[in-house]
């Protein structure tokens, strides 16, 4: 655990480049021609992009979703609970600067910047598919690193069994913050293994550019087995804790949210089934996506082989 | 000074008759008018889907076939209250069209959500009919207003006489119905949308009794 921190304080080539565009992105509009390194066109791109990404050998190869369809319709009730309003409403969420609070069960909490979260982290790219709790999916190629990294460099006691997550609190500017839609700040849980199971990601970024707000900038989860809601975004805050968390789902409907919430046909959300999904991708657009046929959906959505054996001896129709 | 009398009367009465031509005009024009008008929504959603604008279609067309089915049927019982209150009777004829576009929006709700969301797999769609209760009180009101459909036309109302009006006074049970499908499927507690129109189905029920217990 320890080596790991130290060989990363020896920033590769790779990584170096790569902070160069968070701090870039960082710089947006805070004189960031100052640093002499944007070109103008970048100026006016939607979105900083990572060069030379490493390839996660575990993509999945099907029909990617698009990035306009990635970016336009999006569950982020903090800026509005249609599937349009997190685009529309993406400037209310003033991403720089951003602070995470680390705290609870570990040796090394405190408040991190953005940067400091991310300096010794080497992004790569890993295709996942993404399932919603609303029976619709995509897939959908992540710029991040594993949780795993991170959460080790805090170095969590033995009491750490749970991790806690939390999303930015701004009511002023969010505009969904300002309605009891859920218990404001969302917060989200996974067991600790679950936390550091290899396929969990710590995304900074979707097709090889930087997270726009809708998706959850700066810094989001990125849990593939499970729907997508336990994919927590626009993190601030990460605790430690002894005991299962609260959430926010399932605090505001406990039998149809439960806290671990993994993808399974076999359990129904009381309102609606959870055996198929229609996938929403490059194939499924305009007239032709009105006919286009729902797919069954997968246990731990496809990730069964890797994510089985942490629930080994469980019952998932009660521990739903 | 006789002359100028009759020249007078002559100028007031063609007034008269041209605004009442442009009032029986405009009482000829109210209904196909307010026939495109309904018609609006639905073409708009069409030319969403035609031009790509929903990134899944099939669930904007499911929501938004529903929720202009709910407010056109509450726009039927408002047809009533604006007869008595605005003393504006011709505004009635409008209520069979209105009625009916009611039932037209929850058909295409319908007929999406069957055709389309579930793929026309009927066993899929009958056992999502049992077991999602919001799925099963939507598809009460739907055989509803069927009912009352079938019933709008004048053969109907003429054969059914005075069981007519009891059999279309229904139609707040099958709205209440329409409103509790909807409540039922909203997540969170994203309350502002159907507080409105449980607040304006309120207030057509107040106007009615009212209305009731003074005759
Ligand atoms: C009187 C008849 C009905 C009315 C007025 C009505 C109205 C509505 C409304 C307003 C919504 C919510 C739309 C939104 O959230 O924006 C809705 C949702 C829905 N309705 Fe209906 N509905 C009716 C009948 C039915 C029937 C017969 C079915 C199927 C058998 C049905 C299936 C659904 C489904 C599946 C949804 C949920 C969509 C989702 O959650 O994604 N409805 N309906």
């Amino acid at each position: 655990m320890a080596k790991k921190i130290r060989s990363s304080e020896i920033t590769p080539e790779s990584v170096f480049r790569q902070r160069r565009v968070i701090l870039q992105a960082a710089g947006l509009g805070l004189g960031a021609a100052g640093t002499g390194i944007m070109m103008p066109e970048q100026l006016h791109a939607a979105a900083p992009e990572f060069k030379d990404l490493a390839q996660w050998p575990g993509s999945t190869d099907e029909t990617r979703t698009t990035f306009e369809q990635a970016t336009t319709y999006n569950n982020f009730y903090e800026l509005g609970t249609d599937k349009g309003d997190p685009k529309k409403n993406a400037d209310k969420l003033a991403t720089t600067p951003w602070t995470v609070e680390v705290g609870g069960e570990c040796e090394k909490g405190g408040n991190y910047a953005l940067e400091d979260i991310l300096k010794p982290h080497t992004f790569e790219e890993r295709i996942y598919r993404l399932r919603c709790v609303e029976a619709w999916s995509m897939v959908i190629p992540w710029v991040g690193f594993p949780l795993a990294d991170l959460l080790k460099r805090f170095e969590p006691n033995s009491k750490a069994k749970y991790v806690q997550f939390e999303t930015i609190y701004d009511p002023d500017k969010l505009p969904g913050q300002k309605y009891p839609i859920l218990q404001w700040p969302y917060a989200e849980g996974l067991r600790i293994d679950e936390a550091m199971h290899p396929l969990t990601l710590m995304a900074v970024g979707l097709y090889g550019k930087e997270l726009p707000a809708q998706n959850g900038a700066p810094l989001r989860l990125v849990v593939p087995w499970k729907y997508g809601f336990k994919s927590i975004k626009s993190i601030v805050a990460i605790n430690f804790v002894e005991e299962e968390p609260a959430t926010s789902w399932n605090k505001s409907a406990p039998r149809e949210y439960g806290f671990y919430s993994n993808v399974n046909p076999q359990v129904s959300h009381p309102r609606w089934s959870q055996a198929k999904e229609r996938r929403l991708d490059s194939d499924s657009s305009g007239f032709s996506a009105l006919f286009s046929e729902k797919r069954e959906t997968e246990m731990f959505n496809g990730y069964a082989d890797e994510v089985a054996s942490l629930y080994e001896g469980m019952d998932l129709k009660k521990s739903f | 000074m006789n002359t100028r009398a009759a020249s007078a009367k002559g100028v007031t009465l063609s007034r008269a008759s041209i605004i009442q031509a442009s009032f029986n005009m405009s009482k000829l024009l109210l209904k196909p008018a307010v026939f495109i008008l309904c018609l609006v929504p639905f073409f708009m959603a069409v030319a969403g889907v035609m031009t790509n604008k929903f990134v899944d279609p099939v669930e904007a067309l499911l929501l938004i076939s529903g929720e202009w089915g709910l407010r056109m049927l509450l726009i039927t019982l408002c047809v009533t209250p604006i007869q008595f209150i605005f003393k504006w009777a011709t505004v009635a004829k409008l209520r069979r069209m209105l009625g009916l576009f009611a039932f037209f929006y929850t058909t295409v709700h319908l007929a999406v959500w069957v055709v389309l969301d579930q793929g026309l797999d009927l066993g899929d769609a009958l056992s999502a009919i049992v077991e999602n209760m919001f799925i099963t009180v939507g598809i009460i009101a739907w055989i509803g207003l069927l009912f009352l459909a079938l019933t709008s036309n004048r053969f109907a109302v003429r054969k059914l006489g005075s069981r007519w009006k009891s059999l279309h006074n229904w139609i707040y049970l099958l709205v209440l119905l329409a409103l509790v499908h909807f409540i039922w499927q909203v997540r969170a507690s994203e309350l502002l949308e159907p507080s409105i129109y449980l607040g304006a189905f309120a207030l057509l029920l107040i106007w009615r009794f009212f209305r009731m217990i003074k005759r």
